[in-house]
């Protein structure tokens, strides 16, 4: 039971974390009908920029919190930036090309991102230094520390921030609209092109927090984690129906729990054939059973066909 | 346009292809002479990659299938290869018996994996795709415990060289007088297979099947109306491309004795995809030409990046390896910037998007 305790835990932080990344697939994809493929590498930039800043101010004598926040400070208008310049470049150009011209686009900026930051901050793991609070707390059996739930209420707040933005204010409404029906947007008064750049500089300061969340809690930061990281959110937010922001949530910290629980059990179903290195597996097993079951993902709406 | 100057044509193509066969045939040894053997391995490779392209062509171009974890029946038909013709078992089969066997396994596969997607459609089938192509992968990575299969990371080496009865590649080969190293062996047989590869698919985009794929692509609901069976001709798409894959993991595998998982990560998918979509999709000279192009590209870069540097700056300033990725990604966001529909598509395509439908 402690173990069971233990992987829900682990699986709700993990899980928190891959909701507010997928969040950024989902709405990119809700308005554009694109997998933005590099915002993956946004989160690495993100938490690499934070890492930097933390690692400077580590020896300054400010208390642990701040210099995290001073840290996300850096790091999400460097992110709002290259969301917006992604947008600008690689996507704007080709929104009549065939749906497959932005993928490959999409493919090289993630290429070129990740050949940057292997430039800028060389091929090595940086270590995250231990200012947050990390004092283990115990219930029934499993634990948990102060930064597992201070991850837990921030991705709760933002993703309830993003919500109250996009169902109650006018921007929110313009958004969906421009989901909706860009051209009838566009009639409406939307500045449909504004919309979009919007939407891609919010997606990436919600990847900055992301970022600086994943190397906090597993205190390591590299060139190359947003690859994998962008992999499993994105299958998140199809799990939970791409292109619908509750969708992704769900699916972010269902996600979580699945790999989670996965790992923690998969040797005993198994009888010990399996270990927990087949974690990913598990990941993508129960998505390919989720999406042939219900195409359109958990709690997709009627997904517009595009062939 | 009158008899004669159709006749004409006809034999200027003749002595076209005449002129290409002659081209294919001495460019080993021009390369090889000129550039080296590395470049000789690199062309090696390109006809890897067209087999590749061009079988992923007929999953995405053809049928509009989008696939990213095509690589995943490379990878089928190099570990069949590996664990049938090496120490690791201690077999050593024929390769007339494991190249067969690896294109049927790998056809399989692709029918196993078409089967539950055939419902999806566009992003959910590229991402369950890629979801398989990982599977594969992982399972590779770990099958070394408690049974080891594939060895796990380390990989399988010492992989029995391409050889038929006592004639091997892996030494040079005397032919009517004519010494052909083993490299230059390699290099006629891949060509070999790829031109049969390329006379297949050329033959299959006109045939029935072809035509039912391209109804598929344009529309499914009137394809379906018009009587094509839909469900068997799409598993058909995914058998036949991944049968390619398949013939060419099992030559990657005689050809560099070694297969690791490493070789058949996502990143090898997406190159394969960028070769069909770069080069034009659906459209087989187009194809043909993306899968070379990317093949030699990232290898001229990389031999580009040191002196290049040592020119403009007097010293190495970024790491070569970084700086050549970080030049491809940047060719391929500028190439579909200015021909979003590849570097060479096909008429109607071109038709299609001068048209401004989608």
């Amino acid at each position: 039971m402690d173990i069971f305790l233990q992987q829900i835990i682990n699986g709700l932080v993990l899980g928190s974390i891959y909701a507010l990344v997928a969040l950024g697939y989902t709405m990119v994809y809700g308005i554009l009908g694109l997998i933005n493929f590099a915002h993956g590498e946004v989160v690495m930039i993100g938490a690499l920029t934070a890492l930097t800043v933390v690692k400077l101010l580590a020896g300054s004598g400010l208390p642990g919190p701040v210099i995290a926040l001073v840290g996300l400070m850096a790091a999400v208008p460097v992110c709002m930036a290259i969301g917006y310049t992604i947008e600008k470049v690689a996507y704007r150009p080709l929104r009549k090309a065939p749906r497959l011209a932005p993928l490959i686009t999409a493919i090289g900026v993630s290429i070129v991102l990740q050949n940057l930051a292997m430039m800028v901050w060389g091929r090595s793991y940086h270590a995250f230094p231990a200012i947050l609070p990390a004092e283990a707390h115990e219930v029934l059996g499993a634990t948990f520390t102060d930064l597992q739930v201070i991850i837990v209420l921030v991705a709760a707040g933002m993703m309830a921030g993003l919500l109250l933005l996009i169902n109650r204010t006018r921007l929110g409404r313009a958004m969906r609209a421009t989901a909706e029906n860009p051209a009838m947007a566009q009639l409406m008064g939307v500045n449909v092109n504004h919309i979009i750049s919007l939407t891609f500089v919010i997606g990436s300061a919600l990847a900055a927090v992301a970022g600086l969340m994943v190397s906090a809690n597993y205190s390591i930061a590299h060139y190359y984690m947003g690859f994998i990281l962008g992999l499993k959110a994105f299958t998140a937010a199809v799990l939970g129906g791409i292109g619908n922001l509750a969708g992704a949530m769900l699916g972010g910290i269902l996600l979580g729990l699945i790999e989670s629980l996965g790992a923690g059990y998969i040797g005993d179903i198994t009888g010990g054939f399996l270990g927990s290195h087949y974690q990913d597996v598990f990941a993508f097993f129960v998505l390919i059973l989720v999406l042939v079951f219900r195409p359109s993902g958990l709690v997709g709406e009627k997904v517009a066909e595009r062939a | 346009m009158n008899w004669n100057t159709l006749k004409h044509d006809r034999r200027t193509l003749w002595a076209g292809y005449a002129a290409i066969g002659i081209v294919l045939a001495v460019l080993p040894f021009l390369v090889g002479a000129g550039l080296g053997n590395a470049w000789l391995r690199i062309l090696n490779f390109a006809m890897l990659y067209i087999m590749l392209a061009l079988g992923l062509n007929i999953v995405v171009g053809f049928a509009g299938l989008l696939d990213l974890g095509y690589i995943a029946f490379y990878a089928v038909g190099a570990y069949l290869y590996a664990l049938l013709a090496s120490p690791h078992f201690g077999l050593h089969w024929p390769v007339w018996a494991i190249l067969p066997l690896g294109a049927v396994v790998a056809g399989g596969a692709g029918a196993l994996l078409g089967a539950p997607t055939l419902r999806l459609r566009g992003d959910y089938l590229a991402i369950v795709t890629l979801g398989f192509g990982e599977i594969i992968r992982i399972f590779m990575n770990n099958l070394n415990a408690p049974i080891n299969i594939t060895n796990g990371p380390q990989g399988i080496s010492s992989i029995d060289p391409f050889h038929i009865g006592n004639v091997t590649l892996a030494k040079p080969l005397v032919v009517a007088g004519i010494t052909v190293p083993s490299l230059h062996a390699y290099y006629y047989l891949f060509l070999g297979l790829a031109l049969v590869i390329i006379f297949v698919t050329i033959r299959l985009e006109d045939s029935r099947i072809g035509r039912a794929w391209v109804a598929i692509r344009e529309d499914e609901i009137a394809a379906k109306a018009c009587g094509i069976n839909v469900r068997n001709i799409k598993l058909l798409a995914f058998a036949m491309g991944a049968t390619f894959g398949g013939v060419a993991g099992g030559l990657f595998a005689s050809f560099q004795g070694f297969v690791s998982p490493e070789s058949f990560g996502l990143m090898e998918s997406v190159m394969v995809l960028c070769m069909v979509v770069l080069g034009g999709m659906g459209h087989i000279p187009g194809v043909i030409l993306g899968g070379i192009l990317l093949t030699i590209l990232p290898e001229a870069f990389r031999h580009a990046a040191v002196p290049l540097q040592q020119a403009v700056f007097g010293k190495v300033v970024v790491d070569p390896e970084s700086l050549r990725m970080l030049l491809f990604g940047l060719a391929l966001i500028v190439v579909m910037l200015y021909r979003p529909a590849g570097l060479w598509p096909s008429a109607t395509r071109k038709r299609e998007l001068q048209g401004g439908s989608k």
